[in-house]
């Protein structure tokens, strides 16, 4: 065998393990949707929505904990879009050189990858003890606030980068001032990017547990929770807490949690993944 | 008077900029005094080098060795899986693959990287814990294996992503020069394409393994709470994330020892990902290859 058979019978054989190795990812996403589905689904009806928690598994719901994802998920859009996209259009648009933003930009990348664990402890300190909201919604909000901070920033950038500059010219041309371009030309222009951005960081953060149990939310919460000082819990700790308990029907609750979990996730992200293309498709300059 | 606007308006931007400044010096902070504060207690040096670690127990140990080797385990295994895996696909998908095949695979893949790691956990416990106790007798019901396992599926989606944008970025010239000379698909993909990227694709690792080191849910439900000083794959060890998950579950008084523990092991929990984070930045900024 000349060395040429060889190396095409080499390739040939990497071309087949890229194509195993696409397969098993694919596959292990496959078997862990299938395995969820056919364990959970049949316990979800209207009561598992409606219902508290419960030592016994068959009478257990959701109800405090998907209000509390609910809750979390509003207090943190509510304070993180302002903060995040104000941050965005300040790197981009005003701060672009100065000595400040080169420092705000290596900070935010070393932000992004802080494990989450780590804000819990911030969150813990900083908005439990020192500022006295123990563990509120308004706690958790803050705190997965800040831990999502950086994704909205990076990706209110990415949006106004993409806006053509002759748009802008042409607005100061118009006599209009930077505000003026940046809040009637600018953000509308880049609406698309700026929006995806904000669901994906929202999807992330309600998927979200390790922040949310240090700052102490609870793992049984037998009321719903009412304003943003109330104590709470989500359904990925809803999740964690069934997971660990040793009885097979608490397995099924959790199965069928994660189902309702994903649901919300997936749907979030696939709105994001269509207001992206619809986006990309649309503006054409 | 619009100039004032103005003006005001460029402070309030800034001032949300500056949210983000505010946060690295409260991490700092906070980590940093807690910390202090545990070592008017226990010696660092007992901190650096006691194999025990057992903080709530009667008989207190603070040797933070234990979970350090819990998770360099599980982090060793997730990266064995995903670096060989996570690689090959991101090859495939640039070198091999029809393009509509990888308008397909990339998003199902993105799927992957959405999914919370609650659910991750889950499936560690509930799947492959069960299928390995099958193929390996007398291992544990928790254990860094699977825990590890299932880590570096997790991960297989950010260095493939990563790795696929830095095997784009390389212009077709190289490839095409590459295919004049004769080289099959293969030797072009490994001799020309894979060290033209090497800096992205060895920025994609650091951040996977950064990524693993702080990974909390899944090593919490299926590693186990067990600290040991050991290698052993099948058997029940603690991470530093689980640590301080365990004692945030547990009731433990504020300002108490046990209280300062978890930053502590927080701290060393930065200081690792700290340090992955900004060799990364290094290698990205100094080994990037520009081409023109």
């Amino acid at each position: 065998m000349n060395s040429a058979v060889k190396n095409r019978i080499k390739d040939n054989a990497f071309k087949y393990f890229g194509i195993a190795c696409t397969s098993f990812g694919l596959l292990m996403l496959a078997i862990f949707i299938g395995n969820i589905l056919i364990e959970g689904v049949a316990r979800i009806d209207w009561d598992f929505i409606t219902n508290f928690p419960s030592r016994n598994p068959e009478k257990a719901g959701i109800l405090p904990a998907l209000v509390g994802t609910l809750w979390i998920m509003g207090l943190t859009a509510i304070i993180a879009i302002p903060l995040g996209v104000s941050a965005g259009v300040y790197l981009e648009e005003y701060g672009k050189k100065s000595r400040l933003a080169n420092i705000l930009e290596i900070n935010i990348s070393n932000l992004a990858g802080v494990p989450s664990i780590i804000y819990g402890l911030l969150g813990l300190e900083i908005f439990g003890r020192i500022l006295g909201m123990g563990g509120s919604l308004l706690a958790g909000a803050s705190t997965l606030s800040l831990l999502i901070l950086p994704i909205i920033i990076v990706s209110t950038r990415e949006a106004l980068k993409a806006v053509p500059k002759s748009i802008k010219e042409a607005s100061f041309a118009m006599g209009a001032s930077k505000w003026q371009t940046i809040w009637y030309q600018l953000l509308p222009a880049s609406f698309g990017g700026v929006i995806t951005g904000i669901i994906l960081a929202l999807s992330r953060a309600i998927g979200e547990t390790a922040p949310l149990i240090v700052i102490g939310a609870l793992a049984y919460v037998p009321f719903v929770p009412a304003s943003p000082t109330d104590e709470f819990s989500v359904l990925p700790i809803q999740i964690f807490n069934w997971i660990s308990r040793p009885q097979k029907g608490f397995a099924i609750n959790a199965a069928s949690a994660i189902i309702i979990l994903l649901l919300v996730t997936f749907v979030l992200n696939g709105v994001a993944m269509y207001l992206r293309n619809r986006w990309q498709k649309k503006v054409k300059w | 008077m619009p100039r004032t606007k103005e003006r005001l308006i460029e402070v309030g931007l800034a001032a949300a900029a500056l949210v983000t400044i505010l946060t690295t010096v409260g991490i700092i902070w906070v980590l940093f005094s807690q910390t202090f504060e545990f070592f008017s207690n226990v010696s660092i040096i007992s901190f650096l080098t006691d194999t025990q670690w057992t903080p709530l127990f009667a008989d207190k140990h603070f040797g933070i060795l234990p979970l350090v080797a819990g998770t360099f385990l599980t982090t060793l295994i997730a990266i064995l899986v995903a670096l060989p895996i996570g690689l090959t696909i991101a090859i495939y998908l640039n070198e091999y693959a029809p393009k509509s095949f990888r308008k397909i695979v990339k998003p199902l893949l993105e799927i992957l990287a959405a999914v919370p790691t609650v659910v991750y956990g889950f499936f560690a416990l509930a799947v492959i814990t069960p299928f390995l106790q099958n193929l390996i007798p007398g291992m544990a019901g928790f254990n860094a294996l699977s825990a590890g396992i299932v880590m570096g599926i997790m991960i297989i989606p950010l260095i493939t992503s990563m790795s696929e944008d830095a095997l784009f970025a390389v212009p077709m010239s190289l490839r095409e020069a590459s295919y004049g000379m004769g080289s099959t698909r293969l030797q072009t993909a490994f001799k020309v394409m894979v060290p033209a990227a090497s800096s992205g694709i060895i920025v994609s690792v650091i951040l996977g393994i950064s990524r693993a080191v702080g990974e909390t849910m899944i090593v919490a439900i299926a590693a186990g709470q067990q600290p040991r000083l050991t290698l052993n794959p099948l058997v029940p060890i603690e991470t530093i994330t689980t640590y301080i998950v365990q004692v945030s579950t547990g009731d433990v008084a504020h300002g108490s020892l046990e209280y300062r523990t978890i930053f502590a092991a927080g701290m060393a929990l930065f200081v690792f990902t700290f340090i992955l984070n900004n060799i990364s930045y290094w290698v990205k900024k100094k080994f990037q290859e520009k081409y023109e």
